[in-house]
């Protein structure tokens, strides 16, 4: 973890002798080892620099995940990003990987429901790499029609793959679907093959227009950088693209749930499985970390209740578990899960993580439980840090949904949860009425 | 006028990396201490200081390659109840005392090879090793654990029946190695599960669980002194010199061409194409990294990628790879499309495994895989879970010690002659398995594939 320190004011020496149209730095802060700057054209950098990482990484994330879409255009935030790697008039379709590789980079981009973001993994001193190339293609995307219907025809087979054939994660679609009446988390992040089939270049480059400006994204580099030459070179690239238009936040809330849902998936498989997915709130609210502990003491192990019972007590459940997203820009879900054991009943299976809900709405976990799990959680955040891949991604994280600075009250606010702030939680959140529940049922070719 | 410029940036770049990527190399070499212990045991230490966290791995010559074929899964069962219970410890007893500090001891199985790993805070590092060498040393295997254990890994099997990649993954196995352990699947199958006793695991593992046969990698926030300390107090009576390999059964030296069709109700044929490949040794191996990674392991840059995903949309992700193990290997071509195009799909792969044994690749092509291979390996190996694995990985495979800073010279000395020479070599567009998981009906294989 970054030591803290007092913020201190950056001294811009550099921004003086940039030419006429660099833009000029309008905000600039350091903190925590973190620098900070806001370009005029409402662009946000971080710098990270991290001694003796032996690779520097670059990021960029914009605001234009699949909560952004229209009904019908599900899928186009992700069919853009694909986009994104086929080429601009200076450098040419198709060669943007092959740009980073040559160096000796990784590259890669990911569409989540919140955000788009894309890097590269780079020596340090091949990072003026990546900035050419994203402020190139920030601008400056061709979005060849011909391209445009082939790389529709890839996410519809990386749909095929990640979802058609994958039974449990249909039913991980359908129970989202379902959970979300109104909110446009309710859509897949890939796209409703038939929406797929619909969407035009016209669609993608109208998105891509009024969403890939500066004022709608922030860049994150990390490594053994040299910070200051490596803002000249943000600053000299990305200074002059305009800002683009005001973008009005999404202002969507979900309406209450009133009463348990179900859905089920049939579909080839070999067992069925189950997922129980209850309305949470984010990181935003102070009862998330209760909830990121009671997800502890229910699952962080061998040792947790959920694996305790389900799979070496009453040995019902082949896997079983308890998760919660609480990284999200609004609320979201907390699960539970769970395949039975070859011959046992997914009634049972459901039953009996519901009654390891139960034990602790009755009676709080042990002290001992959840210090466990504070510890799996601090550990995990410590060990997490070796990557400077991930510590970028941590950072851009918590800025995505409120600001980066909340990363530092994350372990505070986890160290604070008594036991009865779980059991609280528990009975306020993991309620039968505010729960979706998807179950799949194993149907077997018929031919 | 800026593309000019751009193609000079692009070109100098390109001739600065072989010299840059070098010195960047050995900017980031590992600083490893190696050494053999009294007992047989081999002992890499490697200090980063980065963060309070220390990370081990220990390679143990007790995989899957040992133990009988009407038995199979012996070597995985063994390693999968470590944690199951100690001389001194309960299954429960285990796993609360790791999981308090938040960290993780365990063991996965291998074919080569089982790893033992151990993931701790610092603070914690006596703890850790501790339960280290006791899973190690004094697993017991109790009854009702082997019993637990054994239903879920047979359970686990019928689930990835559900996973199209395990399924062709599996055929394509028994296909290429035939009745080499190799071609099994580690975890073995439901009857020959059955048939493991607890003397079985007892005996595999009072036979192979010896120092001599094993590699310990110590990395993290750790001294040299403070790491040996520890393996004297918690390894110190763990005796036992090198077990003999077990005879095995010849590889079928010769390719043969066969078709493997399952019929499953699915959206994508699975494919996988290949046949047999090199052993880890083969001194070959680097020549076949960088024509591989033109072929298919260069994602965005290799051929598969761009003929069939770029240019026709074919598939969402296609890749090929050689897997190189102690006593053989395999080559492969794995790749998803929607059903009704599968036939186009492996004629385009064969196209292109023609092309490449026709044709000598381009000097650009060359390049770029030599720097991608070379720029890249410090970024594989980043964490210290990361150099763990790999050091274990060097010494067992008998790379040396200074393998990352000769790993460089090895790939940029193959030519073009080289890559050309081991694509006819080891790469047969006659005799090779196909492996096709779809919906059959929909797929319908055209006569030439099917064999």
């Amino acid at each position: 973890m970054t030591k803290k320190i007092a913020p201190v004011i950056f001294l811009l020496l550099f921004v003086v002798s940039a030419c006429a149209h660099t833009a000029l730095t309008v905000a600039a802060d350091e903190y925590a080892g973190i620098h900070e700057e806001t370009l005029a054209n409402g662009l946000k950098v971080f710098a990270l620099k991290v001694p003796g990482a032996p690779l520097s990484v670059f990021q960029i994330w914009y605001d234009a995940g699949s909560i952004n879409e229209q009904v019908g255009k599900t899928g186009l935030s992700h069919l853009l990003e694909h986009m994104m790697f086929k080429g601009t008039p200076e450098h040419g379709p198709k060669t943007f990987s092959r740009i980073i590789k040559r160096a000796g980079g990784i590259d890669n981009a990911g569409t989540s429901k919140d955000f788009v973001y894309y890097y590269q993994k780079l020596a340090p001193d091949r990072l003026y790499l990546s900035i050419e190339l994203e402020a190139d293609r920030m601008q400056n995307l061709i979005m060849d029609p011909k391209e445009t219907l082939s790389e529709r025809d890839v996410v519809m087979e990386e749909r095929r793959m990640r979802y058609d054939d994958d039974p449990q994660n249909l039913v991980f679609e359908e129970v989202v679907a379902a959970a979300f009446k109104s909110h446009p988390y309710r859509w897949p992040v890939i796209g409703w093959m038939e929406d797929l089939r619909t969407i035009t270049r016209d669609d993608l480059w109208k998105y891509y227009r009024s969403r890939y400006v500066p004022n709608n994204a922030f860049i994150v580099v990390a490594g053994d950088i040299d910070v200051a030459s490596v803002l000249k070179k943000i600053r000299k690239e990305f200074g002059a693209i305009p800002k683009g238009g005001e973008i009005k936040k999404l202002d969507v809330v979900e309406p209450p749930q009133r009463g348990e849902k179900r859905v089920f998936v049939k579909k080839e498989a070999e067992l069925p499985y189950v997922l129980s997915a209850y309305k949470a709130p984010n990181i935003l609210n102070e009862d998330s970390y209760a909830l990121e502990v009671l997800a502890g003491v229910l699952s962080g192990g061998k040792s947790a209740r959920i694996y305790k019972s389900l799979i070496d007590e009453q040995r019902i459940a082949l896997s079983a578990g308890a998760g919660y997203s609480a990284l999200q820009k609004y609320p979201y879900l907390f699960y539970l899960y769970g395949t039975p054991l070859p011959g046992r009943k997914i009634e049972d299976v459901e039953n009996a993580l519901y009654e390891e809900v139960q034990k602790i709405k009755d009676q709080p976990p042990s002290e001992r439980e959840v210090q466990k799990a504070k510890n799996q959680i601090e550990a995990d955040f410590i060990m997490s840090q070796d990557s400077v891949f991930y510590q970028a991604m941590i950072l851009a994280q918590f800025e995505m949904i409120g600001g980066w600075r909340l990363k530092d009250k994350y372990l505070e606010g986890i160290r604070k949860v008594t036991p009865e702030d779980v059991r609280r939680v528990a009975r306020k959140y993991l309620v039968e009425d505010h729960r979706t529940v998807g179950i799949l049922v194993p149907v077997k070719k018929s031919k | 006028m800026k593309n000019s410029r751009l193609k000079k940036i692009t070109l100098l770049s390109f001739i600065l990396s072989f010299t840059l990527l070098i010195f960047n190399y050995s900017s980031y070499a590992l600083d490893v201490k190696r050494e053999v212990l009294e007992n047989g045991l081999v002992l890499m230490i490697v200090q980063r200081h980065n963060l309070p966290v220390v990370k081990v791995a220990v390679g143990i010559n007790a995989g899957s390659l040992n133990e009988p074929a009407d038995k199979a899964g012996l070597a995985n069962l063994v390693a999968a109840l470590l944690t199951e219970g100690t001389a001194g410890r309960t299954a429960r007893q285990i796993s609360e005392e790791i999981e308090f500090v938040g960290g993780s001891v365990g063991a996965s199985g291998g074919d080569d090879y089982i790893t033992a790993s151990l993931s701790v805070l610092k603070k914690d590092i006596d703890l850790g090793f501790d339960l280290l060498s006791d899973i190690i040393l004094n697993p017991v295997f109790p009854e009702d654990e082997i019993n637990k254990k054994k239903e879920r890994i047979k359970g686990g099997l019928k689930a990835s029946e559900e996973d199209p990649r395990f399924v062709a993954s599996k055929n394509f196995r028994r296909a290429v190695f035939g009745e080499h352990p190799y071609g099994r699947l580690v975890t073995g199958t439901a009857e020959t599960i059955d048939r493991i006793t607890r003397e079985d695991l007892v005996n595999f593992h009072s036979r192979y669980y010896v120092p001599g046969n094993s590699i310990m990698a110590v990395v993290g926030d750790v001294t040299e002194e403070e790491a040996k300390g520890l393996i004297d107090k918690y390894f110190g009576r763990w005796k036992g010199g090198k077990t003999p390999p077990p005879p095995l059964p010849p590889l079928n030296a010769v390719k043969q061409r066969k078709t493997i069709t399952v019929d499953k109700d699915l959206a994508q044929a699975t494919v996988i194409l290949g046949h047999l490949g090199v052993r880890r040794d083969n001194p070959d191996y680097y020549a076949l990294s960088v024509m591989n990674y033109i072929l298919g392991g260069g994602g965005f840059a290799s051929r598969l990628m761009q003929n069939i995903r770029e240019d026709k949309g074919l598939v969402y992700d296609i890749y090929s790879y050689f897997a190189a193990d102690r006593y053989g290997g395999s080559f492969q071509v794995v790749l998803q499309t929607k059903n009704e195009s599968a036939n186009t799909a492996i004629s385009e792969v064969l196209k292109e495994i023609n092309r490449i044994r026709n044709n000598p690749v381009s000097d650009m092509e060359l390049s770029d895989a030599a720097s991608f291979l070379t720029g890249s390996f410090p970024m594989r190996i980043e964490t210290s879970d990361r150099i763990a694995g790999f050091l274990v990985a060097v010494e067992y495979y008998g790379l040396g010690v200074d393998y990352i800073d000769r790993y460089p010279e090895y790939i940029n000395s193959v030519t073009k002659e080289d890559v050309l020479r081991v694509a006819r070599k080891y790469l047969d567009p006659e005799n090779f398995i196909l492996v096709v998981v779809a919906d059959q009906e929909k797929t319908a294989l055209r006569k030439e594939f099917r064999k």
